[in-house]
């Protein structure tokens, strides 16, 4: 859990980040978004003090982040950055190992952990653990700057415009990674970017930023359905935000147990319980179907949901 | 192209060496430079000792110089030392700019004749490329490294240990190598203040008007010279290779 109470960063007259409060729950992950000049890099960059705050405090598990050297602070905390910054003269598993080695891990339990990182993202450290971050896709730089942040075990984990270098297709595969590093580790993230449909992918709770100032801490969709400031309403955009509003929401969560009354033969839609709703009703609308099934990873169908019924999840309140 | 050159550079390092060891060889080469009847082949001493004795002092010289050069780069890239900059410049410039023969003079009431003003001559005169090209290889580290081993959480030894300095090596290596070739060069005035090294043969060519001793002594010494730039060079593409950095 990191509590972050009235921080604070000021560099001579210009306040940049200012009395900033919000509270990340414990494996959570929160998205930072905002846009560029807004402080949201500032304000990561103060909870592992590589900017150490004016004023205000900020707690990791209830400790005062203030209250140890930095350098072993950041030790404990996963950081990953823009660019993902590996070291060009280290080997990928060298890489991996940085922090480990410098909490003085014998050497056995940092090869078996780099291993099990590796292997988490899907780089074979048969193939990738000796190459050299030259030699690897933009990508897979990536996962290895993911794999360093973890490589220590942090309960925490920062990262700065993560996947901000990555062309579409490999960054939604990124976003995948991290929430399945959240599921796996239980960690706690926090994220700075400034899209907001990976805000909306990503967040359990978005903190929207602008001028140094946090104007709305929410859930996704209460930043859709009650914007507490017009700035969350401009980012979060006017002309799709129904739609917006169904990719939050989980075929499964919505899906009635009972057929519908008039089932369709023939054409019904299936699709996967963790289909976004709107990804269902896409599926209808292409398909011409009325209903879809929803089905678990065995292809068992857990209930149906209609195009109504979609619809009926697309209105504000 | 690179088997002619690496044949070039053979053929160099067997003529030196064959020269260093047994000079009458050459003495039909040199014998049309002296018409008056003098020796064709330097014979006031032994030219593989005063060759060793040379390599001595340009190698122990650039090893103080590259000491001396590399810890202030260091210290004037980091941000307390950042304002030390400037000054630094100017001394280390001084010393590439004062002549040798110069500092020879200066220093010979102070330490006496022999290997010492020549040291330090050499010494003064190899600072600058080694100097320069560690603070431009220090600040040519690119920031997100940089910024991924603070965030990590490395205290500032750790970074310039285990990042700073293997990215900026292959730089400060060149810059070592550009300090040895100089100086193998102007090594040769320490012979007028009684230093052993190959300036002996040329100072002797130069006394007795004999034009081929000037001539092998300044040929043993060029070829020490691109020898040595190209050993270095060899060193400094084994540490890029296995540090992968181009």
């Amino acid at each position: 859990m990191i509590e972050i109470e009235r921080l604070t960063k000021a560099y001579g007259g210009t306040t940049v980040v200012d009395e900033v409060s919000f509270t990340v729950e414990r494996g959570s992950i929160t998205v930072v978004v905002g846009t560029s000049g807004s402080g949201k890099s500032t304000l990561l960059r103060m909870i592992n003090r590589l900017v150490e705050p004016s004023a205000g405090r900020v707690r990791i598990d209830g400790r005062d982040t203030a209250k140890e050297p930095a350098h072993l602070l950041r030790r404990r905390i996963g950081y990953v950055i823009q660019g993902n910054g590996l070291f060009p003269h280290r080997t990928v598993a060298q890489n991996v190992a940085t922090v480990p080695r410098l909490l003085g891990w014998d050497e056995t339990r940092i090869a078996v952990r780099v291993r099990e990182l590796l292997e988490l993202l899907q780089l074979d450290p048969r193939d990738y653990a000796d190459k050299f971050p030259h030699q690897l896709s933009g990508g897979q730089q990536q996962r290895v700057g993911v794999a360093r942040a973890l490589a220590a075990e942090p309960a925490v984990v920062l990262m700065d415009e993560p996947f901000g270098a990555l062309d579409p297709i490999i960054r939604a595969k990124a976003q995948q990674d991290l929430l399945e590093v959240r599921r796996r580790y239980g960690t706690t993230v926090v994220v700075v970017t400034h899209d907001m449909d990976e805000a909306f992918r990503l967040g359990d709770r978005v903190a929207v930023m602008s001028r140094g100032r946090v104007l709305q801490y929410d859930r996704p969709a209460a930043l859709l359905t009650r914007p507490a400031d017009p700035f969350v309403t401009q980012l979060t955009g006017v002309a799709d935000r129904a739609l917006r509003l169904l990719s939050l929401r989980r075929a499964a969560e919505v899906a009635t147990a009972s057929s519908p009354s008039d089932p369709p033969i023939g054409n019904t839609a299936r699709v996967r319980e963790d289909a976004s709703l709107r990804d269902v009703l896409s599926e209808l609308l292409w398909s011409g179907s009325p209903a879809a099934a929803v089905v678990d990873a065995e292809g068992r169908t857990l209930g149906w949901l209609t195009v109504a019924a979609i619809l009926a999840q697309a209105r504000a309140s | 192209m690179a088997r002619v050159g690496a044949a070039l550079k053979f053929a160099a390092l067997a003529a030196l060496a064959t020269f260093l060891v047994v000079p009458q060889r050459f003495a039909s080469l040199f014998a049309p430079l002296n018409p008056s009847g003098a020796p064709p082949i330097y014979d006031q001493g032994n030219l593989l000792a005063l060759a060793l004795a040379h390599l001595g002092i340009v190698c122990l010289a650039a090893v103080a110089s590259a000491v001396v050069a590399v810890t202030l780069g260091i210290l004037v890239t980091r941000d307390r030392g950042a304002r030390f900059l400037p000054l630094s410049r100017t001394l280390v410039g001084f010393g590439q700019t004062f002549p040798p023969v110069a500092v020879l003079a200066l220093a010979v009431p102070l330490v006496g004749f022999g290997e010492k003003p020549t040291l330090i001559a050499l010494f003064a005169y190899g600072l600058l490329p080694v100097f320069e090209n560690t603070v431009a290889g220090l600040k040519a580290v690119p920031a997100e490294p940089l910024d991924a081993a603070r965030g990590m959480g490395m205290s500032a030894s750790e970074r310039l240990r285990s990042v700073e300095l293997p990215l900026a090596l292959p730089m400060i290596l060149e810059g070592v190598r550009l300090s040895v070739v100089i100086n193998v060069g102007t090594a040769t005035i320490g012979s007028t203040v009684a230093a052993k090294g190959l300036g002996e043969v040329i100072i002797a060519g130069l006394l007795s008007n004999n034009d081929a001793f000037v001539l092998q002594g300044g040929l043993a010494t060029g070829l020490i010279a691109v020898l040595l730039y190209e050993a270095i060079g060899v060193l400094e593409r084994r540490v890029c290779r296995t540090s992968r950095i181009a």
